[in-house]
């Protein structure tokens, strides 16, 4: 059996490197000879099921029909008072609980969803791979080298823990079930909560969470020219409700905030479009762009691997260009 | 407040690698070398913490002779001194392996007098990205960990003496930490000793200083040798992604261009109304 630790939005959604994770999880062998027991930790009645759910906090009613549209069988839920502030020993300890002593425990490859895994991995005295993108009868292959290369490799051990590289699938609905809900009477260890979140300010990260759910994003790299060549970037992303993507170029210079970074030590996107102006395409932001649906390069150089790799491409002064672009946008709206 | 620093010796990729004779690695001749982007954070907020404080920056890594190379760069940068354990063959370590040495030294440290309030690492090597290390090095040690984590500032009243008056349970002080969550920044209060791993972006790394680079060559390293990997490497071999043949279409040359690519915009409806 494979449990999918799923993380929900500040709206109790399913967030979509979950729903990938997910669907990850139904669609991938699991790779234990048996297939896992069916017997979590220190759980009387074990309830069964391929893939399962682990909610930690509030669930809702549409995050139990959504996990059961992407075939979640059954949703173990824990909630407890210590879990309401994030303290990732305490959260990987819960996961651990009803984890079962063998099968698969994934998460999606997000910093809470690697720390986690991290955690729980060490926890149950297991091997743990990140950023996994493929499994099959020979193992599993892992980005590695910021997605430069691929790693094959086997986990030994009953419980293989693993993180699902971002956009490494689609989510992809099935013939929608009713998940069964357990919840569980938790126990916190105090030592647990040494390194828990003692509060959260709001605005710094809005820039992040609005570049990860957007689905237009305009990326603006080194060739924007300095601090002040943003304005055309800018309105732009006004005139799609986008967001602002960046090279790290731009961040190492001061130019904008490290929030704003696409990449490898960035964020990973998945807009409908990218729109990069004036990016190079260095290994490192591609890494972040992949789940792009459709590429746009405006570049003055046609040989940049940015280029190369577009859907479209226009070639030229991205000033120039995405003015322009900007006037046409205007015009057509009368 | 005296602080260890773990780097690790990496190739420097720029664009597309070929890989090695045997296949489970990418081929090295030929590229520079660098420690990996968090850890060049690690070091300078290691810095600026030990300035804070009093206190000394040590780092170490586990890897190849040539690593020495990094140690003397962080060196040149304003680390105090370095730890080389030196593995002929760090592929064959996987990431228990490294945080069990890490560990290990630490503690042989300890026993001859050199002990460090807190321990910072990456949260991911640029190479292997095990994203694992700095997690089980605190368990190993029984620290408690943070990751994700971009500044840290010393709290007040710190105790980074490493004595505790009262005989009691060492006490070194406590930091706050501030790292970006999923809902905003999120702020930690964390008595030492502990592991924090560091995401890049919080700080700007700084460069070297001529004297800091003459520094760098005449820095006290002490050397280990790394022990027979205990757990081993899971990896089979490595893959490299198919090039893609580029399949763009050239909308044109300069501002001319702009109305095909609103089409292109339109047609897929992302453009506001
Ligand atoms: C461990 C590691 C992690 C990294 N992580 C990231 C990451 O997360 N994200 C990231 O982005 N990078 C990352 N990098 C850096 C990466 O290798 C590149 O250095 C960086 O992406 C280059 O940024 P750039 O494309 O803006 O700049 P450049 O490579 O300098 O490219 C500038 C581009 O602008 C074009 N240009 C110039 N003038 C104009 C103009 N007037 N109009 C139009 N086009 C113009 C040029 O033709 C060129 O293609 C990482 C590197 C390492 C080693
Ligand atoms: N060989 C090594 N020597 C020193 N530090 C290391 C080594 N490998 C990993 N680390 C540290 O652990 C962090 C996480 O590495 P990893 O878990 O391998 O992605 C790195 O950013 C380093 O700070």
């Amino acid at each position: 059996m494979t449990h999918v630790f799923v993380e929900t939005d500040a709206a109790g959604k399913v967030t979509l490197t979950s729903a990938e994770a997910v669907t990850f999880a139904r669609t991938h062998p699991n790779l234990l000879p048996d297939g896992g027991s069916a017997t979590p930790r220190g759980v009387a009645e074990p309830p069964s099921g391929s893939t399962e759910g682990v909610v930690i906090g509030p669930l809702s009613d549409s995050a139990v029909a959504e996990l059961g549209r992407l075939g979640v069988s059954v949703i173990h839920h824990l909630e407890h008072p210590d879990l309401e502030a994030y303290s990732a020993p305490a959260w990987a300890q819960a996961i651990v609980d009803i984890t079962p002593e063998s099968g698969m425990l994934l998460a999606s490859g997000t910093p809470r969803g690697m720390e986690l895994m991290a955690h729980a991995a060490v926890r149950a005295g297991a091997r743990m791979a990140a950023n996994v993108i493929a499994c099959d009868e020979e193992g599993l292959l892992r980005q590695v080298h910021g997605g430069t290369a691929f790693e094959r490799l086997r986990l030994d051990g009953d419980l293989h823990v693993l993180t699902i590289a971002g956009h490494a699938c689609t989510p992809e609905e099935t013939t929608p079930i009713d998940p069964e809900v357990y919840d569980y009477d938790l126990t916190v260890a105090e030592a647990d909560l040494a390194t828990r979140v003692q509060r959260t300010e709001v605005e710094a990260a809005d820039d992040a969470s609005g570049l990860t759910s957007a689905r237009a994003v305009v990326g603006a790299g080194r060739g924007v020219g300095s601090e002040n060549g943003f304005s055309e970037a800018l309105d732009l992303v006004d005139h799609l409700g986008g967001a602002l993507g960046v090279s790290r170029v731009v961040t190492g210079l001061g130019w904008r905030p490290h929030a704003e970074q696409v990449g490898q030590t960035g964020s990973r996107i998945s807009p409908d479009v990218y729109i990069a102006c004036g990016i190079s395409g260095a290994i490192q932001h591609m890494a972040g762009i992949e789940g792009a649906k459709t590429l746009v390069a405006i570049n003055t150089d046609e040989e940049s691997t940015m280029v190369q790799r577009a859907d479209y491409a226009i070639i030229g002064d991205l000033h120039e260009v995405v003015g322009a672009v900007n006037e046409e946008i205007v015009r057509r709206r009368g | 407040m005296n602080v260890l620093v773990c780097i690790k010796r990496i190739p420097d990729i720029a664009g597309a690698v070929t890989l090695d004779g045997t296949g489970t690695g990418i081929d090295e001749s030929g590229l520079g070398h660098a420690m990996s982007s968090h850890e060049e954070c690690a070091v300078e907020i290691a810095i600026q913490t030990a300035a804070a404080t009093g206190g000394t920056v040590t780092v170490l890594t586990v890897g190849p002779a040539e690593a020495v190379e990094q140690l003397r760069a962080a060196v040149a940068v304003g680390a105090n001194d370095g730890i080389l354990v030196e593995a002929a063959a760090p592929s064959v370590f996987g990431p228990e392996d490294i945080a069990q040495v890490i560990g290990d030294v630490v503690r042989d440290r300890a026993e001859a007098g050199q002990t460090f309030d807190l321990v910072l690492t990456g949260d991911d090597a640029a190479d292997t990205g095990d994203f694992q290390v700095g997690i089980r090095l605190a368990y190993d040690l029984g620290y408690p960990v943070l990751t994700n984590i971009q500044t840290i500032t010393v709290a007040d009243g710190d105790n980074s003496s490493g004595t505790d008056p009262g005989g009691g349970e060492r006490s070194s002080g406590s930091i706050e930490a501030r790292g970006i969550g999923p809902d905003g920044t999120e702020i930690f209060a964390l008595d030492l000793p502990a592991v924090i791993a560091v995401h890049e972006g919080g700080v700007d790394p700084r460069y070297p200083s001529i004297t800091g680079r003459m520094k760098a060559k005449k820095a006290a390293i002490v050397e280990y040798d790394a022990p027979e990997p205990g757990t081993g490497n899971p990896r089979i071999r490595l893959e490299l992604p198919e090039v893609k043949a580029s399949s763009v279409t050239i909308l044109g040359e300069g501002p001319e261009a702009a109305p095909a690519l609103v089409d292109v915009l339109e047609e897929i409806g992302v453009i506001r109304p």
